[in-house]
Formats: structure tokens, C-alpha cells, sequence
């Protein structure tokens, strides 16, 4: 893509996060505070990271996205319907009966899903398989797997993030979306990761440690992976629960409540008037 | 069974490299030459089964045919939702392959005796469940799931168990194999247990009791109409399992009898009550404390059988104790 034709990543963000507020708020889902922290990560990994083709969701050697906090389904489906996997107006159907748009990611129906998950802890360890699968075929393929901060609990994830480093899996990209509210309180609180970046860097990863809303900062981070040749590269992004939203940012309320009726406006009207 | 299906599964991998067996840190010994020679088609995952599995889908999701492999329950109820989710939701080309079924590490105690596992893996959507009954079904039954496309389960026993079968046999997932024909009743019998049975049943004709022997080594898709046939063509119809009488081969065929109209064979699930075992022991030994010797066996079908041309009570179902 030709830096004239490269979409603007802050008005993908922006999209994104409309199209969150608008899905949750319609059908009265949760889940909108991590959807909006993950906004701006998507924009760039999907505007300029990931090599794919809409037209051929199965090209073998395209690279994988991989949505391990599965409950950020919305900005997961917002972001591949504005990369031209399914039309935008697609996205009303969200968690609507007899719809394939679920409360979490699912892959059936939906074109550019990879994985469906939802029960977290999951995701990594198939990257992990993705990417040997890729490494002994010779295919140039990376695969990029964002999870959350509290699937960093699950004990699955450290399972794949000890193998991928002795396997030198440097195709495979973790993307951590900390924003430091887990599902009954703060990340602190409930088991504290921090220091979460050296945990990766321990474990042999290369790790840059960013803030996750920082586009500039995101998009240097995603396009230069592998951070260092035969080891798989980690992004600690620092980010908001809500981020967007004021009323919603840093509220774990917000993990659950829809945005209905005037939260819905006074959300969108800021984030129309985000820049 | 165990070397039977690593020898078979190495001659496939080496003809297609599609073929990844992934371990979990197991295996000494009986997988080192494919390690050695096909080590692009080899992985150690260690012991994580979780991770095991949900690369092994992931490989699969890759183009790959992926084995995982271990003993007992960690290839199956540690990571049982990776088998579930990654696998089985996303078809993915995987067989699960799990060494020492049953009581095969009955010394080991309770955590090492893998006796839920078939009812586990019967109950996940698209998941095909074989179990071999001896070295020569384990060979077929490793080219047949290779050869299938999407989630298996294989149960093995341990190596060196003795062949069953004295001529060649026509394998085919989903189809029971006849061993024996009579009218008596009929032995339905899956996966290491079929000497056993194959034996009772020549007890049983020593004292006059005509018995079918079944070779049930799939357990999902079941041989509905092998079973049919033997509620219609024979008196009554005894399953036996080395595996809890709960979900197991005993309650797909009583869901067959049950939902089918105008069928009144008696049936008697011979298996392991649905509790952990306060024994320990090897497998013989086990076998015998659960009443699955080829005496313990004989004996359980000529009493049931009396008391059934008694006409004093339908047999079946008396055990779900725990």
C-alpha cells in the first residue's frame, strides 16, 4: 500500500470505537470498555501490519490476527468490516437473534475471523501453532494475538509464552491490551502482573512496552516486529479501559453496562469530536 | 497398541509431511525414531497440554494433520476445553492420542486410571472416538483417522498387548467387526478388553451358551445397526468396557435400544462402576477387582442370562450407585 492509499489510522480508530458504542448499546451487550482500549491497536495492526486480502480470507500465506480477549468482539468485527471482510451495515446485527455476530468472537460466517474464542487463554497457544506451522513451511506468515491483562491469569498463556521463545517462533507477535481493569477490579488488586514487561522479557521475549493509544507509537511497534531475529516479539500496550469516552474511561462499571439511550449520544458525540 | 500405532503412524508421516506428532514430554523410547528421523514432523511440547493442544489446532488450522499424544487423562480432561473450543469447534484436523486407557496404569493409582474418557470425548460435537482392541486394530485404526479429515479420538492401551485377531480385518470407522457368531446373546466389546471378552465368550461355549462377539472399536459414529441386529437376531446383548459404565459404550447402545420402538433386549453394562477405584494394582489385577477377568465375565452373562429366561427381572441399570 502506498503511503497516499494508507488509511488514516486515527479516523479508523475513531470508526472502531463508534461502531462499538453503537453494536454494545444496541443490543445491550457488555464489554464496551475493552473494546474501546483496544481500538487504536486494531487500526494500526489491521491499517498497517497485517498483510491480507478481504477477497481471499483463506490465502494461505496472509497473516493472522488472532483476538484472544474474545469478549472484544465488537471491535474485532468493527475493524474487519472496515477492512472489507463484510459490509459495515452488517455490524447491526450484533448479538441479534439468528445473527453470526456473537457476544464473542466466533468464527462461523464471519470471513476474517481465525479463531473463535471467548473462554481466554486460548488464543496464544494456537498462534504458537500457527506460527511453528508457518516456520517449518517456509511461509512468510506472522501471526499477531492480542490478549488482555487479566487472561494474563490463565495459566495456558505462559504455557505458549515459555515454548514460542525456545522455539524462536520470531513470526509471532504477542499484543497485550493493559489496561489494568480486570473483571471484578483492578488488575492490581485482584493479581497484580506488573512488572508485566519484564515477566515477557524473563520468559525471552522481545518486549516493547508503549502507550497503547499512541498511534505513531503503535504503528512503529507493529511494523517493525520481529524486534529481534529468532525471538518472538511482545507489545505491553498501556491503555484505557473506556478510552474515548469519558465517562467510561478507568470505570470497571463499563466492562458491563451498555451504552443505552443518552450514554449512547453523549458517547458518540464525544467521539465524533475526538480529532 | 501402542507400538503398533507409532510404527504405523511413522511409515504414514514419512510418505506425507503433513503428518506433526506433537508430545507432551512423553513417550521414551517408543517415539524416539520419529523423532530422530522426521524432526520437522516432531514436536515436544513439554508438559503443557493445554498449549499442546491449542497449538496442534492451530497447526491443523495450518494445513497440518496434527497428533497430540500423552497418557491417561492429560490429552483429554487437562485440556479438555482446548479440545472442545480449538479443535472440535473449529474442525480442526487433530487426533487426540491417549496411551493407557482404562486401568493400563492401574498401580499408578486413581489419577493414571482413564475411565471417563470415552464418555468425555463421545460427548464433544464432531469428535470420532476409537478404540482399538488390539495391535492389529490399532495399526487400521491409525491409518483410518489419518486418513479421516477433522477431530479424533484415539485410546490406546500400553505395548505389548497380544493379538486378538489370527487373520486380516476389514477396518472401517463406524463399523463393528464380528469375532464370533451365536444367539445366545451378544458381546459388545470395545477397546482392550476385546481378549477378555473373545475369551468369556469361548467359556460360555463350553457350557453351551452361544455367544456374537462384537469388536465395537468406534464408539462415535456408532454401529447403530450392528446393535439392531444384535437385539434382533440374539436374546440379549452385554456391553463390556474397561471404562465407567456412565457414557461409555454401555449408554450408547442403551440410547440405541431405548429410542428404538419394538426392541426388547435385555441389555447388561459390564464395566467399572462410576467411582473412583479404591484399588490399585496391574491391570490384571484391576480387572479383577472390577469383574472384568474372562471368568469374571463368562460368570456375569450366564447369571444374568438365568435370571432373564427366569423371566424374574429385566436386566440392566441397577449400578449407577455413586
Amino acid at each position: 500500500m502506498s503511503a497516499e492509499n494508507q488509511v488514516n489510522l486515527a479516523e479508523l480508530a475513531k470508526r472502531i470505537r463508534q461502531h462499538c458504542v453503537r453494536m454494545t448499546g444496541k443490543a445491550n451487550a457488555s464489554h464496551v470498555g475493552g473494546s474501546l482500549s483496544a481500538a487504536d491497536l486494531l487500526a494500526a495492526i489491521y491499517g498497517r501490519a497485517l498483510r491480507y486480502d478481504p477477497r481471499r480470507p483463506d490465502w494461505p500465506d496472509r497473516d493472522r490476527f488472532i483476538m484472544s480477549k474474545g469478549h472484544a468482539c465488537s471491535a474485532l468485527y468493527a475493524v474487519l468490516a472496515e477492512s472489507g471482510y463484510f459490509p459495515v451495515e452488517r455490524l447491526e446485527s450484533f448479538y441479534q437473534n439468528g445473527s453470526p455476530l456473537a457476544g464473542h468472537v466466533m468464527h462461523k460466517n464471519v470471513s476474517g475471523v481465525e479463531l473463535s474464542t471467548g473462554s481466554l487463554g486460548h488464543g496464544l497457544p494456537v498462534a504458537t501453532g500457527m506460527a511453528i506451522a508457518a516456520k517449518r513451511d517456509g511461509r512468510p506468515t506472522r501471526i499477531f494475538c492480542m490478549i488482555s491483562d487479566g487472561e494474563c491469569d490463565e495459566g495456558s498463556v505462559w504455557e505458549a509464552a515459555l515454548f514460542a521463545p525456545h522455539h524462536k517462533l520470531d513470526n509471532l507477535i504477542v499484543v497485550i491490551d493493559y489496561n489494568k481493569i480486570q473483571s471484578l477490579g483492578a488488575v492490581k488488586d485482584v493479581i497484580d502482573l506488573d512488572p508485566l514487561a519484564d515477566k515477557w522479557r524473563a520468559f525471552g521475549w522481545t518486549v516493547r512496552e508503549l502507550d497503547g493509544h499512541d498511534l505513531c507509537a503503535v504503528e512503529q511497534a507493529v511494523t517493525q516486529v520481529p524486534y529481534e531475529i529468532g525471538r518472538p516479539s511482545c507489545i505491553v500496550a498501556h491503555t484505557v479501559k473506556g478510552k474515548g469516552v469519558s465517562f467510561m474511561e478507568n470505570k470497571l462499571l463499563w466492562h458491563y453496562r451498555a451504552p443505552l439511550g443518552e450514554d449512547m449520544t453523549k458517547a458518540l458525540a464525544e467521539l465524533e469530536q475526538a480529532k | 497398541m501402542r507400538t503398533a500405532f507409532i510404527k504405523e503412524l511413522f511409515e504414514l508421516a514419512k510418505q506425507d509431511d503433513r503428518i506433526v506428532l506433537i508430545v507432551g514430554d512423553l513417550g521414551f523410547g517408543v517415539v524416539t525414531p520419529f523423532m530422530e528421523q522426521l524432526p520437522r514432523q516432531f514436536l515436544n511440547a513439554g508438559v503443557a497440554e493445554q498449549n499442546m493442544t491449542g497449538m496442534a489446532a492451530g497447526m491443523a488450522l495450518s494445513g497440518k494433520i496434527a497428533l497430540t499424544y500423552s497418557i491417561a487423562n492429560f490429552p483429554t480432561l487437562r485440556c479438555l476445553e482446548q479440545v472442545r473450543n480449538d479443535v472440535c469447534y473449529h474442525n480442526a484436523n487433530v487426533k487426540v492420542v491417549s496411551v493407557g486407557g482404562g486401568f493400563t496404569y492401574g498401580a499408578m493409582g486413581a489419577t493414571h486410571h482413564a475411565i471417563e474418557d470415552l464418555a468425555v470425548m463421545r460427548s464433544l460435537p464432531g469428535m470420532v472416538v476409537v478404540a482399538p482392541g488390539d495391535p492389529v486394530e490399532a495399526r487400521a485404526a491409525t491409518r483410518a483417522v489419518i486418513a479421516y479429515s477433522g477431530p479424533c479420538y484415539v485410546r490406546l492401551g500400553k505395548a505389548g498387548e497380544p493379538t486378538v485377531h489370527t487373520s486380516a480385518i476389514d477396518f472401517e470407522l463406524g463399523k463393528t467387526i464380528r469375532m464370533r457368531e451365536g444367539r445366545d446373546a451378544t458381546l459388545i466389546s470395545i477397546g482392550g478388553i476385546l481378549q477378555n471378552t473373545v475369551r468369556a465368550a469361548e467359556r460360555l461355549a463350553k457350557e453351551g451358551i452361544e455367544t456374537r462377539v462384537l469388536s465395537m472399536h468406534t464408539l462415535k459414529p456408532l454401529d447403530v445397526e450392528a446393535v439392531l441386529a444384535a437385539a434382533r437376531e440374539t436374546e440379549a446383548i452385554f456391553t463390556i468396557e474397561e471404562h465407567s459404565i456412565l457414557g461409555g459404550l454401555g449408554t450408547a447402545v442403551a440410547e440405541v435400544l431405548a429410542e428404538t420402538e419394538g426392541i426388547k433386549a435385555p441389555l447388561k453394562r459390564i464395566g467399572v462402576p462410576p467411582a473412583f477405584s479404591p484399588h490399585i494394582g496391574s491391570q490384571e489385577y484391576m480387572q479383577e477387582c472390577h469383574g472384568l477377568t474372562d471368568e469374571a465375565i463368562a460368570k456375569t452373562v450366564m447369571n444374568t442370562l438365568r435370571i432373564i429366561t427366569r423371566g424374574l427381572v429385566r436386566t440392566g441399570n441397577h449400578d449407577d450407585r455413586s
